[in-house]
């Protein structure tokens, strides 16, 4: 018995390690074809430089960092409000029967594949934002609007984990010295469980900085600093998916440099809700 | 003695959690500005009868509440009560010190500013004032921005007694207060007590004879949902009528 259970603890060993190698390998491919280049133009001018004309070697991913910030901005200030309501009214308002249709929805959201996200966004929201507030509709409005959908089901489940976990006597004493229901959850419960809703929001910004297809269906992909919401705009990811198709040499070394960058932002990113989940148990 | 002014009055209170009846037949008169004590074996029905006393009990879902019960000559059960005012005149303590994650000065301002009170000197004034009743305030003073989860359990208990103070309440209902302090703290709260019952009435449930004997005025002794017995902590102690009350106090059962 003893021996089988080692060999079983050494097999599933080796299975965990080689899923980590995995990322491992992925990194090491990344960075392998990617620093040269940055190297090459020098960090500065990649990532400060304005101009992406590959055909010219001009490699600059300035406009892409600046959009991606921007989709990822937009989607927060639409997501952030109505994911934190959503996870309120499902942890203390909604009763259980409501509850368990609501949860299995939401979760729904998540299993909907990005490219039918894109398609509706593309048939039904772009032509909305050009007839109603002008621009080409494809634009960071738009992506903006369809993303704060997507991250909602991070937000909502995390956020309403953590105001679950929170021991009851927070909200018990609250009401006990007579705060109402709303002042409990507003003044006691959601400051408690602050770390957890931040962790929330770093994983749906990490989600939403990821997210290609759907944005390439909506974003319009112009390669130009984007100046008010209604312009089109092209993301880190949105320029690697779109381009990897034909690039060769220097062009697509800089399509992994531009995944690079994009590897660090996420890693930051998950990074911080770790530690702040961490920070959180304690 | 004076004539004694009933504070709160229980009639025929019973109280269900589903189809257990944890509450049979409750009448009870609490004296104003009184220390009264519940004792009872653990289950016998002492802090579901306190939590009916501020209607916390109806936060727990699946129970109900039959009866009476007035304070001040008024029905807390009438319907269209404003019970969120109700818990501002009769405040907790819980067994377990419960801070809010806050700062020491967070805690005790959270029942002013949810009261509405706004003027920032104003809520300073209460919050010291709160927390020297409870006897906290030379400990905390140089540190009352720090966080409440670093007192020492006595001293979380205190600032949940400030807490309750800042919202300025008549009755103070104190459920097992001291079961998780030790005996020091313990005696500072026993103290505060005696100092706070000036101006409070307070009902304290307690599983320790001792405390009940040294800090009541009144005592009523809770079996199986029923209050047996209740009167003078004296005459409980010294004199009980039942006697199951008199194995009780003296340790032979429960």
């Amino acid at each position: 018995m003893e021996a089988k259970d080692k060999i079983i603890e050494r097999i599933l060993l080796l299975i965990a390690f080689s899923s980590i190698s995995i990322l491992g390998l992925i990194a090491l491919f990344i960075f392998g074809e990617g620093l040269p280049l940055i190297w090459k133009v020098g960090p500065r001018a990649f990532i400060l430089g304005e101009r992406w004309v590959p055909s010219q070697g001009s490699f600059g991913i300035l406009p892409m960092i600046v959009g991606s910030f921007w989709v990822t901005f937009g989607a927060i200030l639409l997501g952030v409000p109505l994911g934190l309501a959503c996870a309120i009214f499902l942890s203390e308002w909604t009763p259980p029967l409501i509850a368990m249709v609501l949860r299995p929805t939401i979760q729904l959201l998540a299993a909907i594949p990005s490219v039918i996200y894109g398609f509706w966004g593309l048939i039904i929201l772009v032509p909305l934002v050009r007839n109603y507030l002008g621009g080409p509709g494809l634009s960071i409005l738009s992506g903006s609007v369809i993303l704060g959908f997507m991250i909602l089901p991070t937000i909502i489940s995390i956020s309403e984990d953590s105001l679950r976990a929170l021991p009851p006597y927070y909200k018990s004493g609250a009401l006990a010295l007579g705060a109402t229901h709303w002042q409990a959850i507003w003044r006691v419960m959601v400051p408690a469980a602050r770390s957890g809703i931040v962790a929330s929001i770093i994983l749906g910004m990490g989600r939403a900085i990821g997210e290609t297809m759907a944005m390439i269906m909506i974003l319009g992909n112009a390669v130009k600093m984007p100046t008010s919401f209604l312009d089109s705009a092209r993301t880190l990811t949105t320029n690697i998916g779109i381009e990897m198709g034909y690039a060769s040499g220097d062009h697509r070394q800089a399509l992994f440099a531009t995944g690079v960058i994009l590897f660090l932002i996420i890693m930051i990113l998950n990074s911080s809700a770790i530690a702040l989940s961490r920070r959180r148990r304690s | 003695m004076q004539e004694l002014n009933t504070k709160i009055e229980a009639r025929g209170l019973n109280f269900y959690y589903g189809s257990v009846q944890a509450l049979k037949n409750i009448n009870i008169h609490i004296k104003e500005r009184q220390i009264t004590a519940l004792i009872g074996p653990s289950g016998c029905g002492k802090s579901t009868f306190l939590r009916a006393l501020n209607r916390t009990n109806e936060l727990i879902p699946h129970t109900r509440t039959e009866g009476s019960v007035m304070l001040d000559g008024e029905e807390i059960y009438r319907p269209g009560l404003d019970v969120v005012g109700l818990r501002q005149r009769v405040g907790m303590v819980f067994q377990r010190p419960n801070p809010f994650p806050k700062s020491i000065y967070e805690n005790v301002a959270f029942g002013p500013k949810v009261l509405g009170i706004y003027s920032r000197r104003e809520i300073e004034e209460k919050v010291e004032k709160s927390l020297k009743a409870a006897a906290l305030w030379s400990e905390v003073a140089d540190r009352l921005h720090t966080s409440a989860l670093n007192l020492t359990l006595g001293q979380q208990q205190r600032l949940c007694i400030a807490r309750v103070l800042a919202v300025e309440p008549e009755v103070i209902l104190m459920d097992e207060p001291c079961s998780a302090l030790d005996p020091i703290a313990t005696l500072k709260i026993e103290e505060l007590m005696q100092e706070l019952k000036k101006r409070y009435t307070i009902v304290i449930v307690t599983h320790n004879m001792q405390q009940a004997a040294r800090t009541s005025d009144w005592a009523g002794f809770f079996l199986l949902g029923e209050l047996l017995e209740y009167g003078p902590t004296a005459d409980l102690f010294t004199r009980p009528k039942d006697k199951r009350t008199e194995n009780y106090v003296t340790g032979r059962y429960g």
